[in-house]
């Protein structure tokens, strides 16, 4: 670990060393993880609450008063997973947005890879999706849901959640350090984000705009998800007189309208990483001057 | 200067080095703001913080930096610590390199001790299991043994500052970095960072201090550089280094021998101005250890006094009574008739450590009690340099120094 490159000298968003970079995320991962739940009386278990009584309030709306998830079958599950899946999303991307700016203590006084920052903070929201993930399988078996190999088709959902997730948290920290208007025009997408999806309703209901609505990976992962997860493979597409396979979880490549539609909605993912890593080792280097 | 270190190839190489910040007139942040003065997004003040620095520090050197504040010197440490980006020159750094720019960093008060400990040394550059087996001379240098699972913020600050100093140690990079961290900590402490601070020396590391005590750059340092408005002005010995940094930070105290303030002028007897002269009557403002010299108190009498008292007593930067003096022991003073211009001289022969000293000056109706007729604290200062022989302590006593062998 002897030689400096002679021409940068300084700050950047990576580091020279590999092993430093995967320790100094999982430290300042664990960290936050400690700091968040052990001040706390039931400490971890907030995490797997808030998302619970989020999903039975919504459960019991969605179905005793507006009837919505009534011709979806184990509409509970997927409402459920839908719920984790985007605490996740918006849990780690909504405080990736001030975590350069949280940090200034270290950032102003360390020398240390700036990426490890929201990565770290993007990793602390993947242990809670973890631990709440434990929560949405004991649900889904007790509902009746039996386990089947398709089910591994959650390990790519997952992974594309977090992809997504960090690629935004990178893009939204280095925004933030410029422009502190980032965080309320990201709160409001945010909003939007979570109505447009389809995490209380299916896809289904989208009706016509099905198409369009389906580019946006999050709603094309979570239809993948309630096809693969929760809606078992055959079903009878009538019954007399209603249309139910309006309410059917198809694989997201029927229901994005082909292959073109689904490989633009899952393109953005790897799109926004890369955008949002771009940005943000650009604006490393100066990162401690900004602040 | 420093031709006995050439030999050894340098570590920190140190290139035409120049840093510039950009600040803007009006602080922009948000995109309303930008979208509504797209144009004036463009003004802002060009600062240069570092203007072309070159520097070789060689290894096992002990090297200064020291400046006023705003000169460059901490931007400069934050350049070779790689927190700031550099516009253009060069750094070159040989080896692993510690920076304590802050003790603590990434300190947090909600966690215990324990878990900060290993925190702030991974955070420092040390991998987790490095930090653990370190875990133990840490808590042994801080003596916090039976804290170590208290939160940090039941800590009093003494304790953090321990605490973190032990861990900055422990972390024993080959190159340290080192900024203002001996000004915290109670004296025992501070004598302990000391001795820390010989040990890394005698065991070869190299290190970077940045500081505004010139105690320590004198007593440490092998070399010092002195930096002003982000030029280097000097590289050389220490002794020459701080001579020349007091007189620029301490130009101004030449002028201030004068009375000041807005209140009326005491009705008995008034000072009118002090200075340190040297043993040939030149006003100064610094001068050597084991040199001559003399206080000079201006006092009108605006009415007639009997035997009165005059005073002057020599503080420390931490406030220590370093000397004192009375010209009650010398007999009664005689009388002084109303518009009579006196003048106390106090000769003596300066002993005191190197450091700065402030005056205090008093004239008294007697030598009992705490009436004054007036006193000015402060009213003028006196550096003292480093000589030859001095080894530390609060005064240099002279001395000889005698070895029989039997």
């Amino acid at each position: 670990m002897s030689a400096t490159a002679a021409t940068s000298y300084g700050p950047s968003a990576l580091g020279g060393s590999i092993r430093r970079f995967v320790e100094l995320t999982l430290t300042l991962a664990r960290t936050e993880f400690k700091l968040r739940y052990f001040g706390s009386v039931l400490g971890y278990f907030w995490s797997l609450v808030r998302p619970l009584l989020f999903f039975g309030v919504i459960y019991v709306f969605f179905t005793q008063i507006i009837n919505v998830g009534k011709g979806i079958p184990h509409y509970g599950v997927y409402l459920l997973t839908g719920i984790v899946l985007w605490t996740y999303f918006s849990e780690a991307t909504g405080s990736c947005v001030s975590c350069l700016v949280a940090r200034e203590a270290l950032i102003r006084k360390i020398r240390f890879p700036r990426m490890t920052v929201p990565m770290s903070v993007s990793l602390t929201a993947t242990f809670n999706l973890g631990m709440n993930f434990i929560a949405v399988l004991v649900f889904a078996l007790a509902s009746g849901i039996t386990p089947r190999l398709s089910w591994l088709e959650l390990l790519p959902i997952v992974l594309g959640f977090i992809v997504l997730a960090t690629g935004i948290g990178m893009l939204l920290s280095a925004l933030y350090v410029r422009f502190r208007d980032v965080q309320p025009i990201w709160e409001v997408i945010s909003q939007v984000l979570f109505y447009s999806s389809p995490i209380m309703y299916t896809a289904s209901s989208y009706k016509g705009l099905e198409h369009v609505a389906l580019l946006n990976p999050i709603a094309l992962m979570l239809t993948q998800m309630g096809n693969a997860f929760v809606h078992p493979p055959p079903v009878a597409t009538h019954v007399a007189g209603r249309i139910v396979y309006e309410q059917r979880m198809r694989d997201a490549l029927t229901a994005s309208g082909g292959p073109l539609h689904l490989a633009i909605g899952l393109a953005i993912i790897p799109a926004l990483f890369a955008l949002g890593w771009w940005v943000f080792t650009r604006e490393a280097p100066r990162v401690a001057e900004n602040l | 200067m420093g031709g006995r270190l050439t030999a050894a190839e340098p570590v920190i190489s140190i290139t035409n080095l120049t840093k510039t910040f950009r600040l803007p007139h009006e602080q922009y942040h948000t995109l309303k703001e930008r979208v509504l003065h797209p144009l004036r997004f463009r003004h802002f003040d060009l600062v240069r913080a570092l203007d072309d620095v070159s520097v070789d520090i060689s290894e096992g050197e002990f090297f200064g930096i020291v400046g006023r504040n705003g000169s460059g010197k901490s931007t400069l440490l934050k350049c070779l610590a790689g927190i700031y980006g550099i516009d253009s020159g060069q750094i070159n750094i040989r080896g692993r390199l510690s920076p304590f720019i802050e003790l603590g960093v990434g300190f947090n008060p909600d966690l215990a001790a324990r878990d900060n400990v290993i925190i702030n040394a991974i955070m420092l550059g040390l991998t987790r299991s490095e930090a653990r087996s370190r875990f133990d001379a840490i808590v042994e240098f801080a003596e916090l043994e039976p804290y170590m699972d208290l939160k940090l913020k039941n800590y009093s600050s003494g304790m953090h500052v321990r605490l973190a100093f032990a861990v900055a140690i422990q972390v024993d990079a080959p190159i340290l970095l080192i900024d203002e961290v001996l000004a915290v900590g109670d004296a025992a402490f501070q004598q302990k960072c000391f001795d820390e601070f010989a040990r890394l020396k005698a065991s070869g590391r190299t290190i970077v201090f940045v500081t505004h005590d010139m105690g320590s750059v004198e007593r440490f340092c092998d070399r010092a550089m002195l930096i002003e408005s982000g030029k280097v002005v000097d590289i050389g010995p220490p002794p020459s280094i701080t001579r020349q940094y007091n007189e620029i930070n301490f130009a101004h105290l030449r002028e201030r021998s004068t009375t000041e303030g807005d209140e009326p002028p005491p009705a008995v007897a008034e000072i009118r101005g002090a200075r340190f002269e040297s043993s040939v009557g030149e006003k100064i403002v610094s001068v050597a250890q084991g040199e001559p010299c003399c206080v000079t108190i201006d006092v009108r009498f605006h009415t007639a006094a009997e035997d009165p008292v005059f005073a002057m007593e020599l503080r420390t930067q931490r406030g220590e009574v370093a000397f004192a003096a009375t010209s009650f022991a010398d007999g009664p003073s005689g009388r002084f008739h109303a518009g009579q211009d006196a003048t106390a001289k106090i000769h003596f022969d300066n002993w005191l450590a190197p450091g700065r000293y402030d005056l205090s000056a008093a004239v008294k109706p007697n030598q009992r009690g705490v009436d004054t007729l007036d006193v000015r604290t402060g009213i003028a200062s006196i550096i003292v340099h480093k000589s030859g022989r001095a080894a530390g302590g609060f005064v240099d006593l002279p001395h000889t120094f005698e070895i029989e062998r039997r």
